[in-house]
């Protein structure tokens, strides 16, 4: 099935990243409608309809996020996008800022004329620095034809969009550390309540979408919800963005329409192309490095032998227990030669390193684990290491303030539900697996 | 102590710049500039912040030094020890480690007689390692500066080294261009 696309339909325009090209191509045409046509909470009512679910991660409505957010008389509210796109396997918000900025400028009018926003922020990851600069040419492109600034197309709509770009700290993709950051602070999580809707951006009520989420609403607007609503399946409406990675043939950032087989997206030539070297397909990581990680069987059909589909409900079915989930879309696929248990050593490194420290399990469980599989890695662990790891897992989930310790436990949890043989394996043959990795069902292969 | 005090004057063109962005935030939250000021503070003092420093941040911003500390010891992209003039950030997260990053880092060692974490004798070249930049689909990557070298093989690293040895090799700046200043 050939995917309509929806966000990405013109990103190989040349010159699509000026803003004449951009309006040529119909671009500017939401905030039109939206101030002249709509009232905010038209605006609000739409996005509500059409379904459309946060995409950064978590799945939340993305209308009924902003019809939670508080307000109070004179005192101003936010709008902050996060654009700290910072999980393993994660890039297309980059693809997005970087082939359309103006897409992400226009959005944000749009949802800031619905929440009723004077000031907005697009908080960025420092490390996208040339990315900063490509946003903050289109915002001033914006501003020079009247899109942005003082009583907008006549409006009384008035808007400042701002970049602030962080500096190197995957917690702040989380939004009250995303906030802390935005305030000149390090990045230690709140906790909630009260939620950002309330109290969030100098204690003002504050709404944070991300990129893809708020890119999205512009087709909302232009084509009306029930268009977008129509486009994918069930409680997963319209498009997504899905970065692939790893071992395949064609590894990049594709729209997809939400349904689509998983088998269809890795296999077909107008997605992954298949495994790399004519390999067989392991595992793979379907949103992120922080979901269940799935063996072949289980992410190429449910546990009930249904087709596996790319949406919130299919990638979710059977729970932890035979399932992941969605995520941010960033999907990492394995071949048969890697190596599970260096793999979640690997992604435990990174939770340790990107704890932030403020809760004990997270900051010591996320250094337990990583010590513990690194010596599983490396030949010396201990049989009693494997359900070691399951406990401490167990402990970090849930026990924290931020979804961080849920990241880091469900990659360790679900690797060894899944590849419980492969741990052992390490311990029972400590020489053979430093010279060879286990390879899918326990056969002989050459360490890559 | 004479050191911590030692007075720091940043150029005419980042102080315009630290006004336009303290400008971005409404009165009494100039704090929040903080981030970005010190990204602009690093290049200028040679891609470290020192304690004078960070002083001067502070006194800009109208806050305590520790306010400045705080900060600058929790982001990674902030250096608290001087590096060399290309600092190379390899990315050896889960993706790009299936595409060979270890290899990749074990090669820049190998090539610059330094470990990670280390800087070449001449001040030329720093090599780090860093988590997930965001690159997974060209793996393996580095960062220098501003830009991403993406599908990093052997014969690409030897010639950005040979590249940037020849002063070929820019590595961009945090200061805005004129035309995206509004």
């Amino acid at each position: 099935m050939a995917t309509r696309k929806i966000l990405l339909a013109n990103d190989h325009t040349p010159g699509i990243q000026t803003y004449e090209v951009y309006r040529r191509q119909g671009g500017y045409r939401s905030v039109e409608k939206a101030l002249k046509n709509m009232s905010p909470d038209d605006v609000v009512e739409e996005v509500k309809r059409s379904g459309l679910r946060g995409r950064g991660g978590a799945g939340f409505p993305t209308g009924m996020k902003w019809s939670f957010l508080a307000k109070p008389e004179g005192v101003p509210r936010y709008l902050l996008c996060n654009a700290d796109e910072s999980e393993p396997g994660t890039f297309k918000d980059r693809y997005l800022m970087e082939r359309i900025p103006h897409l992400l400028v226009e959005g944000m009018i749009c949802a800031s004329y619905a929440l009723g926003c004077r000031n907005s922020y697009i908080y960025i990851r420092g490390e996208y620095k040339w990315i900063v600069k490509i946003l903050e040419r289109a915002i001033a492109e914006a501003y020079a034809n009247g899109w942005l600034g003082e009583n907008i197309l006549g409006s009384g709509f008035s808007l400042d969009l701002y970049l602030a770009p962080g500096a190197g700290a995957y917690i702040c993709g989380e939004e009250t550390a995303l906030i802390e950051s935005l305030e000149g602070k390090r990045g230690n999580p709140r906790i909630k309540p009260p939620f950002p809707a309330l109290k969030g951006l100098w204690d003002c009520p504050t709404v944070v979408n991300n990129v893809e989420s708020i890119c999205a609403v512009v087709p909302v607007i232009n084509d009306g919800a029930e268009a977008y609503a129509a486009v994918g399946v069930g409680k997963s409406t319209g498009t997504k963005l899905i970065s692939a990675c790893g071992n395949i043939n064609r590894p990049g950032v594709y729209e997809i329409e939400l349904g689509l087989p998983v088998e269809e997206f890795i296999y077909s030539d107008e997605y992954c192309g298949g495994i790399k070297n004519d390999k067989q397909l392991k595992a793979v990581v379907p949103g992120g490095s922080s979901v269940p990680i799935l063996p072949a069987h289980l992410i190429l059909k449910t546990a009930s032998g249904e087709d596996r589909l790319l949406t919130y409900e299919s990638l979710a079915d059977g729970g932890f227990q035979s399932g992941s989930m969605l995520g941010s879309g960033g999907f990492i696929v394995y071949d048969e030669d890697q190596c599970i248990v260096r793999n979640t050593w690997n992604f435990s490194r990174f939770y340790h390193h990107e704890s932030c420290g403020q809760c004990s399990p997270c900051r010591e469980g996320t250094g337990w684990m990583e010590k513990v599989l690194h010596r599983l890695e490396h030949g010396h662990g201990r049989m009693q290491d494997v359900d070691l790891l399951v406990d401490i897992a167990s402990k970090v989930e849930g026990n924290t303030i931020c979804p961080l310790g849920d990241a880091a436990a469900w990659p360790v949890a679900s690797a060894i539900r899944h590849f419980r043989d492969e741990f052992e394996w390490h311990v029972r043959e400590p020489q053979l697996s430093q010279q060879r990795n286990y390879g899918l069902a326990g056969q002989t292969l050459a360490i890559a | 102590m004479k050191y911590n005090n030692q007075d720091i004057t940043f150029s005419q063109e980042m102080m315009a710049e630290v006004e336009r962005i303290k400008g971005q935030f409404p009165e009494g939250k100039q704090k929040s500039a903080l981030l970005r000021v010190l990204h602009l503070a690093q290049e200028e003092a040679g891609g470290w912040l020192n304690i004078p420093v960070m002083n001067q941040v502070a006194k800009m911003l109208g806050i305590q030094p520790i306010e400045v500390y705080e900060v600058a010891t929790f982001y990674t992209m902030y250096n608290l020890e001087s590096v060399g003039k290309y600092v190379l950030e390899v990315c050896h997260t889960g993706p790009c480690a299936i595409e060979g990053a270890e290899h990749i880092i074990g090669y820049l060692e190998q090539k610059l007689g330094i470990g990670v974490g280390q800087t070449t004798p001449d001040g030329m070249f720093s090599l780090k390692t860093v988590e997930c930049m965001g690159a997974c689909g060209y793996a393996p990557m580095m960062q220098v500066g501003e830009f991403y070298h993406e599908k990093l093989t052997e014969e690409k690293i030897d010639r950005f080294i040979e590249d940037c040895k020849a002063g070929k090799v820019s590595v961009g700046t945090w200061k805005m261009d004129k035309m995206a200043i509004n």
